[in-house]
């Protein structure tokens, strides 16, 4: 993990410093410290990988690289990155776009055009993923889950643009996301079968004489959950970039323009599929969120039934 | 060198073995979702959601592994 987290710092000397056990990227880097801005054709790839990691300037149409600003507070550097700029990005889309729809929808008996657009996402995550994975019980909860789905989709979408970024190729924000999941998952599970089912259940209703291996087991599988939310959206949606980037490189790998035109159709096929990927994994998140949101909500009937 | 030559080695065997794993499992998934489509058209929509779920979890697993032996091969 190492190896994704320190890719933060903007600056390339403190980058190949700090990376110097790291031997794929460490190589990228050497070459691009010998020329710093590529000048030979080796060098345009070290530039490539670059753009799938955070950094500390973005990229801008016809102005050229953006330092982002920072400043110190109690002698803590605070910095903006470019994916924080992308997160921030994605909710001011989010808080434009759907209110836009929202009027739109409550203007319109019959919804239409981008409100009706909008309507089938919402419905589809209501009918298709709260209903069946959470019954009734699960409907206080779809602002929340459509909300995870939205954002999640405009920030894995905002990569897929050009001199954009994914912030969730960034393990930290997936892992707030995560967080966030395991909040409510905790929550709703104590809200419908109250604290004392809820402790109940860690114990797995077994002897009292297997508590010992239950608890641990039960308490760590709480954790284990929103992990593999965090670490698939994270490792998806770098892998993809990763793709398209190792696509492209095979330019630099051969030095000549004959081969051209695989690499491209390729990356096109790939970038598709990332799209694709963009809208798969929102849908995945969400709906894991609510199966696990689920498991909590509907155990509390299942006792109640049994009892 | 010997070490890391092995490091690399480890990572890469690592990952094509997740790889199998995953593709596997996956892949039995889709044969048994499929043949009872087949069998029952009418219930399709049912078991394409129930598909998805052992499916997406074996995912995770996988992408746990892969991980694993990309920071392997990173360090």
């Amino acid at each position: 993990m190492a190896f994704f987290s320190s890719s933060v710092e903007g600056d390339t000397t403190k980058i190949v410093d700090s990376l110097t056990q790291h031997n794929i990227v460490d190589t990228l880097h050497q070459a691009a410290q010998t020329t710093p801005h590529g000048e030979e054709k080796g060098n345009l790839f070290a530039e490539l990988i670059h753009h799938v990691f955070d950094s500390r300037e973005i990229e801008l149409p016809f102005l050229g690289h953006l330092h982002l600003p920072h400043f110190y507070l109690f002698g803590t550097e605070i910095y903006l990155t470019k994916h924080i700029v992308f997160l921030l990005l994605a909710a001011l889309l989010l808080m434009i776009i759907l209110p836009i729809a929202a009027k739109q929808n409550a203007k319109n008996k019959i919804p239409k055009g981008f409100g009706n657009l909008i309507e089938i996402f919402i419905v589809f995550i209501r009918d298709e993923i709260v209903l069946p994975n959470m019954g009734k019980g699960g409907l206080p909860y779809l602002p929340y889950l459509l909300t995870t789905f939205f954002f999640i989709l405009i920030m894995n979408l905002l990569g897929m643009i050009p001199y954009g970024a994914s912030a969730t190729g960034n393990i930290s924000v997936t892992a707030g996301l995560a967080l966030i999941a395991f909040i409510m998952i905790q929550f709703s599970a104590i809200k419908a079968q109250g604290l004392k089912h809820y402790l109940a259940h860690l114990t797995g209703g077994v002897h009292w004489g297997l508590w010992i291996i239950m608890v641990p087991i039960e308490f760590l599988g709480l954790f284990t959950k929103p992990l593999a939310l965090c670490i698939r959206l994270f490792a998806n949606m770098t892998a993809g970039h990763i793709a398209i980037v190792a696509i492209l490189g095979l330019n630099f790998l051969f030095k000549s323009y004959a081969i051209t035109p695989i690499p491209v159709v390729l990356a096109v096929g790939v970038s598709l599929l990332e799209i694709f990927v963009a809208f798969l994994q929102a849908y995945v998140f969400t709906m894991l969120t609510a199966l696990f949101m689920g498991f909590g909500i509907q155990s509390a009937h299942h006792d109640e039934e049994h009892h | 060198m010997e070490a890391n030559a092995l490091a690399y080695l480890a990572a890469g065997i690592g990952a094509a073995i997740a790889v199998v794993g995953g593709a596997l499992g996956i892949g039995k998934i889709a044969s048994s979702a499929m043949e009872s489509i087949g069998r029952q058209p009418e219930a399709g929509k049912q078991i394409q959601g129930a598909m998805l779920v052992p499916a997406v979890l074996i995912e995770g697993a996988t992408i746990i592994a892969l991980v694993i032996c990309i920071i392997l091969a990173t360090k």
